[in-house]
């Protein structure tokens, strides 16, 4: 029994050294992040999932919170205190490593509001000057380039991004976000904020 | 005393809070008219200064276009004459009136053309002057003109977004010249079938600079 119980001990030792090994990588710069983002960048209360994130867009995040021009209030007490000595090299391998994370949906919305989300997301409403996202984030929310994935992001962050910008906050020099938020109703942001939580 | 300078104090800091509030709600609230706001619409996708915009779709730049060309897409849209799933809602809204007015404004603007690959240009210069004529390929400037800044109804290429050339050239009998109406843009359609791929994008890259 006793001899057992040691060999067990053993074993228990040496797989935990393994792990700590292995998250080499782990404890270093990306620790930063997960510390808000969630274990795995899938986003946690008020910091937004980072998984599956194009990496161009999480780049440009960084090196505007870093130019402290992205100045919503979260950013402001957060992120611009969390990048001050991030370098641009680790920037971009940080944002190399969560864009390759398989990101999950949030499915925080208001199921009610899919449909009339997932019409303003793809037509907008151009009687009211509300243009659709489609245009510039894709079929399915995947967004290409600079342009972020909206798809599963959670409704809180969503819907707060595009209250932000109707009330004046930046994001990056150049971003046709203010304009796109400035028509949109309170209904508008629900449905959409909703509908795009679901999205795959 | 002291009770009077209080006052006084917590008088002046409500009015300047007032005048704040009142200051940012007019930020937010900017009284703009419905063409304004229309244009405005236009921009976000199509650029600020209308120099066009890479989205998921290249967003074509409408600086400085021929206001006839304009206002023929836009009821091309309408009529499902031209394919296109989000212009054809956008131009849908568009009154008569505001296509004009809109189209003058855009002819207006003139910004830095967004540019393209820069390896094809002198092939495709010499496509855009000399057109090929062993494909029965036109000179693009017989009708585009030298300068490519059309004419009448012929658009404007100059500084056009070179994914967004390339696109309409090599799927033209796809979105173009649908329906049983005549179009006025029919003779593009045998011209772009006759181009390869390579000659597309030559002559798409050398207008994406032209200024």
């Amino acid at each position: 029994m006793k001899r057992i119980g040691w060999k067990a001990a053993i074993l228990a030792l040496v797989a935990s050294t393994l792990c700590a090994r292995a998250g080499d990588w782990e404890s270093g710069p990306v620790r930063n992040c997960t510390w808000c983002h969630g274990a795995s960048g899938q986003g946690y209360t008020v910091a937004p999932r980072l998984a599956g994130q194009r990496p161009q867009y999480i780049e440009t995040q960084l090196q505007s919170f870093h130019a402290r021009f992205r100045d919503n209030p979260f950013s402001r007490q957060y992120m611009w205190g969390a990048v001050a000595s991030l370098d641009p090299r680790t920037a971009r391998d940080l944002a190399l490593y969560f864009a390759t994370i398989p990101p999950k949906p949030a499915n925080d919305g208001n199921r009610n509001l899919f449909h009339q989300g997932r019409t303003i997301y793809l037509e907008g409403i151009p009687e009211a000057n509300i243009v659709s996202c489609y245009a510039c984030h894709g079929p399915n929310a995947e967004g290409v380039r600079d342009i972020p994935r909206l798809g599963g992001l959670a409704y809180f962050y969503l819907k707060a991004r595009l209250e932000q910008w109707g009330r004046g906050y930046h994001s990056t020099a150049g971003s046709p976000m203010p304009l796109v938020a400035r028509p949109l109703g309170p209904d508008e942001i629900e449905a959409l904020a909703s509908y795009l939580s679901f999205v795959k | 005393m002291k009770e009077a300078g209080l006052r006084l104090i917590l008088q002046s800091a409500v009015l300047a809070m007032a005048i704040a509030a009142g200051a940012h709600a007019q930020e937010r609230m900017a009284p703009r008219s419905s063409f304004e706001a229309k244009l405005e619409y236009c921009k976000t996708c199509h650029g600020l200064e209308g120099q066009g915009y890479y989205g998921w779709f290249p967003m074509p730049r409408l600086a400085g276009q021929q206001p006839q060309y304009m206002e023929n897409q836009l009821r091309a849209f309408i009529e499902r004459r031209r394919t296109n799933p989000i212009m054809q809602n956008v131009a849908h809204a568009l009154s008569p009136s505001m296509v004009s007015a809109l189209a003058e404004r855009f002819r207006a603007l003139n910004p830095r053309p967004l540019g393209g690959p820069r390896g094809s240009t002198a092939l495709g210069k010499r496509i855009y002057d000399e057109g090929l004529p062993e494909s029965n390929v036109p000179a693009c400037s017989a009708c585009h003109g030298t300068d490519a800044k059309g004419q009448n109804e012929i658009p404007r290429l100059a500084g056009q977004l070179y994914a967004y050339t390339v696109g309409q050239l090599t799927n033209w009998g796809k979105v173009r010249g649908q329906g049983t109406a005549v179009d006025t843009s029919a003779i593009m359609a045998p011209t772009a079938h006759n181009m390869t791929r390579s000659q597309v994008e030559a002559v798409a890259a050398y207008v994406s600079h032209l200024q």
